[in-house]
């Protein structure tokens, strides 16, 4: 079989992948440190990309405004989720999925109220507006320099978690929130903390990743499935696991989709069906284990 | 005295809802009967939701997925074999019970927002694939055309609304008796068991997997028989029809007749559902921004959420600090 016509699907992928990382991260986070899962993770995502639609006009300067706006957008309704959850904390899950998804019912409604409900067009920098030559094919300028820059991303981020004192802070509250609390750190603004560093995260996702995964409608949606398909295949909780698993969702909405076009549609959920079945047991004991 | 008061007004909702359900064929237009019945058929939905979520303790964000295989099975499969609803009924609970039989290896392990989280996922993705499997679904499309169903054997084809509206209210009715009815007996109290104290159960020697699994399936099969009466209500159905903010309405009306309450999860989802829809013709604009405000307000007031919280910790009377918040390492999770 010659290689040659899926250098281009495969390439595609890894931005792919390190794009759903970027955005899935941030739910990776909420879900480990505070037991949370965020329904309005897509929509904050969805924030960032409109902000790239409304804001880039072609020039570097316009892509660090809308990166700035975007992040702290999303970092504002990452904070706000945490506000509203705050109130029903000591309610259970079932109450956080209901105030998480009234978030994303209402914040989609605004989005598609202020920007209106047709898939906006993004324009990325002009110097990236070109393709240039890889191994002999023709590729999107931006896409390569998007994959060099979501990778940066998903150093630094695990450098943070892994070295400064917030990492560990967030780290340690994940471990043992009471033993945190007794140190003189409130987990309730770990948490807080946690949500609005997703937010952020998913902003930069969502105004970085607008070219690929544009805004929407249907966005929302999308990313918070592929961030939560990433997120279980990852491990439930682990960085590199969720990585590792980004980069297969991606191989797999690209590749997979050129090499078996007949199967495409049953391709994520077969993938989930034979890791979750692989991995089942040593989730089970994992958590069995405390 | 909060507490009495919310339950009194839930029976008095509960019986005004019943009562106008029965009524309704004679009483309202032909449009709203057909809506009716589909309410109703998410109301069977949400008396899985409730049977997972409440009685078992299984918090579910996915029953839409054999929600969809029992209506794409119903309409397809059992359009062939024969225009008789209870045969439609049994190949889709089939097909529901199917489905979750396949995705028992994936929440059999997993408890908690770990088991939100799956089976949103899983609900997602079969939606994703109702959209995408074109050849048997339809696409986005839907299928439309679907011929009409006989309530039996040698009756006439339910050829208006109000007659495919009674032949929906006799068996969501009947379906639903038949989980009070069993949940009554020694199977109900297994599955409250369960929930309440999961260990203490199995050191008593039950097989607490073989419960979950069994509930599971179950639950499977009621929403795959609700799908099968989604088609026969509408005569038609697409993947729109079970999307995300389906699961997350089923789960609001679940919470607001009462988590444990499976009588009351087809009265909260009936009304939770019917306001959608008189919202969605009141305020055509703002309908979503309206219903994500009342999501987040219901969160804060009802006092259930909190009270099911408790009930299902163990039934202790004062809460320790451990269990205001479960440890996070319950759910396995690393960062």
């Amino acid at each position: 079989m010659p290689v040659d016509p899926y250098v281009v699907p495969a390439v595609d992928g890894v931005a792919y992948g390190l794009l759903v990382f970027v955005a899935a991260s941030g739910l990776v986070l909420c879900f480990g440190v505070a037991g949370i899962l965020n329904l309005a993770h897509g929509t904050l995502f969805a924030i960032g990309g409109y902000t790239a639609a409304a804001l880039l006009d072609g020039g570097w300067a316009s892509l660090a405004l809308a990166l700035a706006v975007g992040v702290l957008a999303a970092t504002a309704a990452g904070a706000l989720v945490a506000v509203l959850l705050t109130r029903v904390a000591a309610a259970g899950h079932l109450t956080q999925a209901l105030v998480t998804f009234g978030v994303a019912l209402a914040g989609g409604s605004l989005l598609v109220a202020a920007f209106g409900p047709d898939d906006p067009p993004v324009r990325v920098p002009a110097a990236l507006d070109g393709s240039v030559a890889v191994a002999g094919h023709r590729y999107a300028a931006y896409r390569l320099v998007f994959i060099l820059v979501a990778a940066v991303l998903a150093g630094l981020l695990h450098l943070v978690v892994r070295r400064t004192r917030a990492g560990m802070l967030v780290r340690a509250a994940v471990d043992d929130a009471e033993m945190v609390a007794t140190l003189g750190v409130s987990p309730a603004v770990v948490r807080f903390g946690v949500l609005a560093a997703a937010g952020a995260l998913a902003g930069a996702a969502g105004v970085l990743g607008a070219p690929i995964i544009g805004p929407g409608p249907g966005t929302a949606d999308a990313v918070l499935l592929l961030s939560l398909v990433v997120v279980v295949l990852g491990g439930l909780g682990s960085m590199t696991g969720t990585l590792l698993a980004a980069l297969a969702v991606g191989q797999i909405q690209t590749l997979g989709v050129a090499l078996v076009p007949s199967a495409a549609p049953f391709l994520l959920f077969a993938a989930m069906a034979v890791v979750l079945a692989v991995r089942a047991r040593g989730l089970a004991t994992a958590r069995r284990a405390t | 005295m909060r507490d009495r008061a919310v339950r009194a007004l839930r029976v008095a909702v509960a019986v005004a809802v019943l009562v106008g359900l029965v009524a309704a064929p004679w009483t309202v237009d032909d449009y709203t009967v057909a809506l009716l019945a589909r309410t109703l058929a998410l109301g069977l939905v949400a008396v899985s939701v409730a049977l997972l979520t409440g009685v078992a303790g299984l918090p579910t964000l996915g029953q839409t997925a054999p929600y969809a295989a029992g209506a794409y099975a119903g309409a397809v499969v059992g359009g062939q074999l024969s225009d008789v609803g209870p045969v439609h009924l049994l190949v889709a609970a089939g097909a529901g019970a199917a489905l979750a039989v396949v995705a028992l290896p994936l929440v059999l392990p997993a408890r908690g927002v770990v088991l939100l989280m799956i089976t949103l996922a899983v609900g997602e993705l079969a939606v994703v694939l109702a959209g995408r499997w074109t050849s048997v679904t339809g696409g986005t499309d839907g299928l439309a055309g679907i011929a009409a169903t006989r309530p039996l054997w040698g009756l006439p084809v339910l050829a208006t609304d109000r007659a495919r509206y009674l032949y929906t209210l006799v068996a969501v009715a009947a379906l639903t008796g038949l989980v009070l009815l069993v949940l009554r007996g020694r199977v109900g109290l297994l599955l409250r068991a369960g929930r309440d104290d999961e260990a203490r159960l199995r050191a008593s020697g039950h097989r607490v997997a073989a419960h979950v699994a069994g509930v599971h399936v179950a639950a499977g099969a009621i929403a795959g028989a609700a799908g099968s009466l989604l088609v026969t209500a509408q005569q038609y159905v697409s993947p729109a029809d079970f999307g995300f903010d389906t699961s997350a309405l089923l789960l609001l009306g679940v919470v607001v007749g009462g988590t444990a309450s499976v009588g009351g999860a087809l009265v909260g989802a009936v009304l939770v559902v019917a306001a959608r829809d008189w919202l969605f013709g009141a305020l055509p604009g703002q309908a979503p921004l309206v219903l994500g405000l009342a999501f987040v307000v219901v969160a804060h007031l009802l006092p259930t959420a909190r009270r099911t919280r408790r009930a299902g910790r163990g039934g202790s009377a004062t809460p320790r600090p451990s269990e205001v918040r479960r440890p996070p390492a319950v759910t396995g999770v690393r960062a």
